[in-house]
């Protein structure tokens, strides 16, 4: 059985979490990019490029993309052949975490949910783990705003609704976000399994690399038909209006019940932020 | 490109009322910032008829929570958080004299009877640009709910700081009106 430290662990995370608020992924940035060429609205274009020009600011003054630096969510795949040696791995995501938001200067936005009192280190991280054969430890931090994260959904459809039925649930969920969502957003979507799992699904379907379409034929067709929707609604970047709402449509689905269609959906802004390591 | 109008605040009726829907704005002067854990105390202070920690009149508030500032800096990153959540506690506050409102989103109906009534103006800014917003900050000084942290109320002097008019005097929203404009 591998052992790695555990202090090595919590160095990690610390600098997951400040690089992942400081640093954009290159394919968002391409996608921004071209998206300005393509856009028709002054103020959609004037927006993007407030947008690229605050990605390069933030990467060079080491200042987070966004002041929602997040609910710390952190992706765990764990190799069965690994440990971690001097430390209970949830504390010590927990600790990476809240070095991570104290020395890269983040804000601590976790609060109790009904006295609002923030608990001053932005911990708990939301963990999800994931065992995987191998030794090796792969962490995916992926710190998730609020405006984004409050426009998320879940519905149960009927079978029977099929992929016309989901599709308008997702359309439906995006014009009403509108602008508070910080278009031009990555729509997340999560078909079948159980209520719970549609709901990671969808966020899992935001790790996937902007644009990259889905491995299955069909979820591609239908992933591009549904950006066309969602850009024809005209919402536009900060939902003044243009062409560029969303950036990608990415799908995951689960096997479900034959009673079930539960259809999920995750909206990432455009601070689409996450970042990974293999230790 | 279309020349950005100079606003210096504090703001008084006729600096409002020359204000449209998609007119772009640069921001001189004095701004409060406060979100939805300050609107909530200072709606109670209005209703027990108490002293506000700072005169509303001609004012503009902007709605964020910044992040810590990195030493040698004047503030952290500085965009702005979704404005619908203070939808139900602006009203008090327009008729208390405020003139101006900075976030992103569209606001509730209740809102725009309260602006167009008192004459207050909407304007949205570039949610998730705070690294750049904040080069527009000078000075930020906590003056009152220290404990609410990033939520406290901060009084901003800022330079030339980016924003549109996204929702007027008369009604006129970019909201509805620039996304019909787009719409297929």
């Amino acid at each position: 059985m591998r052992e790695i430290e555990a202090n090595t662990v919590i160095e990690k995370v610390k600098d997951l979490c400040i690089d992942a608020n400081c640093e954009v992924p290159e394919c968002l940035l391409s996608a921004l990019r071209v998206a300005r060429e393509r856009e028709d609205s002054p103020s959609g274009k004037a927006v993007l490029g407030i947008i690229l020009r605050n990605a390069e600011i933030a990467r060079e003054e080491r200042v987070p993309i966004c002041q929602d630096t997040g609910i710390a969510v952190v992706f765990v795949e764990m190799g069965e052949d690994v440990r971690v040696k001097g430390g209970n791995l949830k504390k010590v995501i927990n600790e990476g975490v809240r070095r991570g938001y104290k020395e890269g200067y983040l804000r601590n936005s976790m609060c109790d949910p009904f006295t609002r009192e923030n608990t001053g280190d932005n911990t708990p991280a939301v963990i999800h783990f994931d065992l995987v054969p191998g030794d090796k430890l792969k962490l995916i931090v992926v710190p998730k705003g609020g405006g984004a994260e409050n426009m998320s959904g879940v519905t149960r459809l009927r079978p029977s609704d099929g992929v016309e039925g989901f599709k308008d649930f997702v359309v439906t969920r995006v014009r009403e976000s509108s602008g508070n969502a910080c278009p031009p957003i990555i729509v997340g979507v999560g078909i079948g399994g159980t209520f719970e799992q549609t709901a990671l699904l969808a966020k899992k379907a935001l790790l996937r690399p902007v644009g990259k379409p889905s491995t299955h034929p069909e979820l591609a067709k239908i992933e591009k038909e549904l950006l066309k929707d969602i850009n024809d609604l005209g919402i536009g970047p900060m939902g003044l209006g243009g062409r560029t709402t969303a950036l990608a449509v990415h799908i995951e689905t689960f096997p479900c019940h034959i009673a079930s269609l539960l259809v999920a959906i995750n909206i990432n802004c455009h601070a689409h932020r996450h970042k990974e390591a293999i230790l | 490109m279309i020349r950005a109008i100079m606003l210096s605040t504090p703001l008084s009726d006729q600096d409002v009322e020359k204000l449209r829907m998609g007119d772009r704005v640069l921001f001189d002067g004095v701004v409060y910032t406060a979100r939805d854990a300050a609107h909530r105390r200072l709606v109670d202070l209005i209703k027990e008829g108490k002293e506000l920690p700072f005169d509303l009149s001609g004012q503009v508030i902007y709605y964020v929570g910044p992040s810590p500032a990195r030493p040698g800096h004047v503030i952290g990153s500085a965009g702005p958080t979704s404005s619908y959540r203070m939808d139900p506690s602006s009203p008090y506050l327009i008729a208390k004299g405020l003139k101006g409102m900075v976030g992103k989103g569209p606001r509730s109906q209740g809102v725009v009877d309260a602006m167009m009534k008192y004459k207050c103006v909407y304007f949205a800014t570039v949610g998730g640009a705070g690294a750049l917003l904040a080069k527009a900050i000078k000075k930020s000084e906590v003056i009152a709910y220290e404990d609410l942290g990033p939520e406290a109320i901060r009084r901003l002097e800022v330079e030339d700081f980016p924003a549109i008019v996204a929702q007027d005097v008369y009604g006129g929203n970019l909201y509805v009106e620039g996304v019909k404009r787009y719409a297929r």
